[in-house]
């Protein structure tokens, strides 16, 4: 009905995109710049085999890896479990733990990462890879438990009873009745935290150990001292890799943008 | 149903790794070390935290992230409206296009820019290219204030469209329609009804800008170098350098309980107006 | 035509391939109570929308008191609207709801205040202004809905099926209320239903409508007692539609049987559909011209209602009188029982 109106919100939301883009797209195509200057200076792979020749590099992605593996797995299964049990809660027991989820959601993440660091050096648990893995356990679950409370709600409570009434046992009745209804939840509580995890840098700067770099911690530390292009080169994998993350995340939660923020 | 048990690993895990790390920064922000190296209680952190030096540091985050959140604000809002457009062909993907970057590492996108603001960047060089630096001048973009307000504004600007944009598209249509059926004209309807109902995302916007923006380190410490010292920077340096954990739990404190209360203010101001008028 | 205060003209509306309204042509008198009466799909609501300007028309002209609104949007129309599940504005008061359209014309304070105060007498919630919309019930947000539009004294009302939402009951006293409300301004109220009953209670003048055409138009008692059609007698009221023809004027076929009708004017054995009320039809157990059994007998208050097998055919009968199932019983039909209505060409 507005035509002027419309070209004129088009052309604005475009800036917007190309202002969001622009960094990223720069940076993916000097990644392949030949020069370890900002000139162009020629097509090449050159920094892609240097990054995979980078000891150091492939140390920090095998950390942000197997982190991301195990504390989204471990993170998935007590996330879904917790879940369940509080779905069948009383109502001011629920309230307060959930109250308590929310915490590592809502507190800043550099109070998360210092109080978790604190607890280490208490316990006296040595810092490394141990110590990341519980402390990305720490913010991943609440979002496992937030994209799987969902589903439970919407889930028939009387097909668990159905179950039982045909006779299957309680722990029949729940792995085979209603963990496939709330699949769904469960998978993208996983991806989340997956996608959690290796985005995560404050929370790892405080909990990790000496000698013990993930990726973030090691693009912190090489930015601070300016563009090193094997870092381009890494950067342009990882904004590929969780570009696909998302895709996939987004084909399974369809239009709902809620959760994802 | 007994399936209460199934939370009982989870209730014991929020103990140990949510409850007690936080009484323990509660400790720690309320004692000092002794010379043999013992704890006792004193509330000279927070006595520290208030001489100038410190405040200054405090309101100059504030003060940022209160600049990154007004910009982000009138940038993100007439975007969210475009977006939220029912007309818009590709809606979807847009939206995707603007959640990509929010999960995108921070550090990632920050570090994005240096390769555009450097001294020997592209926009500099670009800049000398159309001749209007001379050879060997330079735009000093990096390692000062600005750079470090552009690269919060940068960051979390998608985190202000997206709430916006998703209380505008759950708005009722045919609520529009009866405002225009009533006379109102399209201002009219922007003016008492589109921006009077888009209040609750706007303000979850604002917290998702401010939060993250006041606390923010590695921003500061990319695009501001060692020039610009927030109070991330402050709580990092007293974990690290300085090596003094009773006052970084102190600083720490503060800023959660500053974080909890406008987001426990923002909330009840949200319920509130879900059933009152405010405009 | 003088008297009408809204033409409409050829009005069609297609969204890509689908054509939902096929050329509607409708005169809408002044202080008319006109319903637009159809089942979901039927094009009624498109059709209201288009006269609420919400709504382009794919071709036709909508006339208002005689000058071409196409063009005007809806804000510059003098119509009002109540919407489907009232669409209140959630974050104002009832005050701020009602006095919406007076504040957009910048109508003095006063003037307002008394004409919200007003309109809310006229609905029967005096008093109500400072009260949040959700503290409303149902019927009281309808009430509302109402007063926002009619406090702006439009010559027209669209009502989208403003009662759709209600319990039965205070649907009926809705509906009688609306009916009040309009004969007392002497306005003219444009009404979509899918509700024939709800229809034909209210209405001067009814348009049924299906699959975007104007079926027929008259008033309650004629679409009743003169269903034009095979769809028309189906969707008002229950019917008995039995497939028969005509060997002469006044003589139907169907069902093996011979019997004299009021109707008249088709070719010679000309097949057509025969429309039989349930109601119309007298029940003996003794004599009769249809020989059947009772298959089934439901009670619906004031009458029952018994399905009746006759020669391969259920008879759907209304009677006071119940005959238990298995009953041997007789059906007769006057001749001024028997509707008989052209075959239409495509089945509806």
């Amino acid at each position: 009905m507005k035509p002027k109106r419309n070209i004129a919100g088009k052309v604005y939301l475009f800036l917007i995109f190309l202002f969001l883009y622009a960094p990223i797209i720069i940076l993916i195509i000097y990644s392949f710049n030949e020069s370890k200057f900002r000139t162009w200076s020629g097509f090449s792979f050159k920094w892609y085999i240097e990054l995979f020749s980078d000891t150091k590099i492939m140390a920090a992605l095998y950390n942000t890896i197997l982190v991301a593996v195990v504390a989204s797995l471990l993170s998935t299964v007590m996330g879904t479990l917790a879940a369940i049990g509080i779905h069948g809660m009383k109502k001011w027991p629920k309230r307060l733990i959930m109250d308590v989820t929310y915490l590592p959601v809502l507190n800043p993440d550099i109070v998360t990462g210092v109080s978790l660091m604190l607890l280490f050096v208490f316990l006296s648990i040595p810092t490394g890879r141990l110590t990341l893995i519980l402390a990305h356990m720490s913010f991943c679950i609440p979002y496992v438990i937030l994209s799987v409370l969902p589903k439970l709600k919407q889930m028939n409570p009387n097909i668990y009873h159905a179950a039982l009434d045909l006779g299957a046992t309680p722990m029949r009745a729940m792995w085979k009745v209603v963990l496939p209804e709330i699949m769904p939840g469960v998978i993208t509580g996983l991806l989340m935290s997956f996608t959690l995890s290796i985005d995560d840098f404050i929370v790892s700067f405080f909990t990790t150990g000496p000698g013990v770099e993930n990726l973030s911690i090691l693009i912190y530390n090489a930015a601070r001292k300016g563009v090193n292009p094997s870092i381009n080169a890494l950067s342009a994998l990882m904004f590929v890799v969780i570009m696909c993350l998302l895709l996939i995340i987004n084909k399974r939660t369809k239009t709902n943008v809620d959760i994802m923020f | 149903m007994n399936k209460k048990w199934y939370a009982q690993p989870y209730i014991l895990w929020s103990i140990l790794f949510v409850v007690v790390p936080l009484l323990l920064v509660v400790y720690f922000g309320f004692t000092t070390k002794t010379a043999d190296g013992s704890m006792v209680f004193s509330l000279e952190n927070f006595q520290k935290f208030f001489t100038p030096a410190y405040l200054e540091v405090f309101l100059r985050s504030l003060w940022y992230a209160f600049i990154s959140t007004v910009v982000c604000l009138l940038l993100g809002y007439p975007a969210a409206m475009v977006l939220s457009n029912r007309n818009l062909k590709s809606q979807g993907t847009m939206v995707l296009l603007l959640v990509i970057p929010m999960w995108m590492n921070l550090l990632l996108r920050t570090y994005a820019w240096l390769t555009l603001l450097e001294n020997e960047g592209l926009i500099n060089q670009f800049l000398r290219f159309i001749h209007v630096l001379g050879e060997g001048e330079s735009i000093q973009f990096l390692y000062h204030d600005g750079a470090v307000v552009f690269g919060m504004v940068y960051n979390f600007l998608p985190f202000m469209i997206l709430p916006i944009y998703s209380v505008m598209t759950k708005l009722d249509q045919s609520v529009v329609e009866a405002a225009e059926d009533l006379g109102a004209n399209w201002w009219h309807v922007f003016r008492r009804v589109r921006l009077p109902l888009s209040i609750p995302g706007v303000m979850s916007g604002i917290t998702m800008v401010f939060v993250p923006a006041v606390t923010t380190f590695a921003i500061s410490a990319i695009l501001g170098g060692n020039k610009v010292t927030l109070l991330g920077n402050l709580i990092e340096r007293q974990f690290g350098q300085m090596n003094n954990w009773n006052f970084g739990s102190a600083i720490s404190l503060v800023l959660m309980v500053i974080i909890l209360l406008s987001m426990g203010f923002m909330s009840s101001y949200e319920k509130e107006n879900e059933g009152g008028g405010l405009l | 035509m003088s008297n009408a205060i809204l033409r409409l003209e050829g009005i069609r509306k297609s969204y890509g391939e689908e054509e939902v309204l096929k050329g509607i042509d409708l005169s809408i008198g002044r202080h008319e109570f006109l319903t637009l009466l159809g089942p979901s799909g039927c094009g009624k609501t498109t059709l209201l929308r288009i006269i609420g300007g919400f709504v382009a028309p794919s071709e036709g002209i909508v006339w208002y008191d005689g000058t071409n609104i196409n063009k005007l949007p809806p804000y510059k129309r003098q119509l009002n609207t109540v919407f489907q599940k009232y669409a209140l504005f959630p974050h104002m008061n009832v005050f701020g709801n009602v006095a919406f359209g007076l504040q957009i014309k910048k109508l003095p304070k006063a003037t307002i205040a008394e004409k919200v105060k007003k309109i809310l007498q006229l609905v029967g919630l005096s008093g109500f202004e400072d009260r949040d919309i959700e503290s409303l019930s149902g019927g009281q947000q309808q009430r509302i809905a109402i007063a926002r539009a009619l406090v702006n004294e439009p010559q027209v009302l669209l009502l989208d099926e403003p009662l759709g939402a209600l319990d039965l009951q205070l649907r009926k006293d809705m509906q009688l209320e609306l009916k009040k409300i309009q004969t007392a301004l002497g306005i003219t109220f444009i009404y979509v239903t899918h509700d024939q009953e709800e229809a034909l209670t209210m209405s001067d003048k009814v348009v049924v409508m299906n699959k975007g055409e104007i079926q027929q138009m008259g008033t309650p008692v004629d679409i009743y007692n003169e269903p034009k059609n095979r769809f028309v007698a189906d969707f008002i009221g229950e019917s008995n539609i039995i497939d028969g023809r005509m060997p002469a004027d006044r003589r139907v076929v169907f069902l093996g049987k011979e019997l004299e009708c009021l109707d008249g004017g088709f070719a010679p054995d000309e097949a057509v559909d025969v429309v039989i009320r349930p109601e119309d039809i007298r029940v003996s157990t003794t004599e009769g011209i249809f020989p059947g059994v009772v298959t089934s007998v439901v009670f619906k208050g004031v009458h029952y209602e018994m399905m009746v097998q006759s020669d391969g055919f259920d008879w759907m009968v209304h009677s006071t009188l119940m005959e238990p199932v298995g009953t041997q019983v007789y059906l007769t039909l006057g001749p001024d029982d028997i509707h008989i209505m052209k075959k239409v060409a495509a089945h509806e």
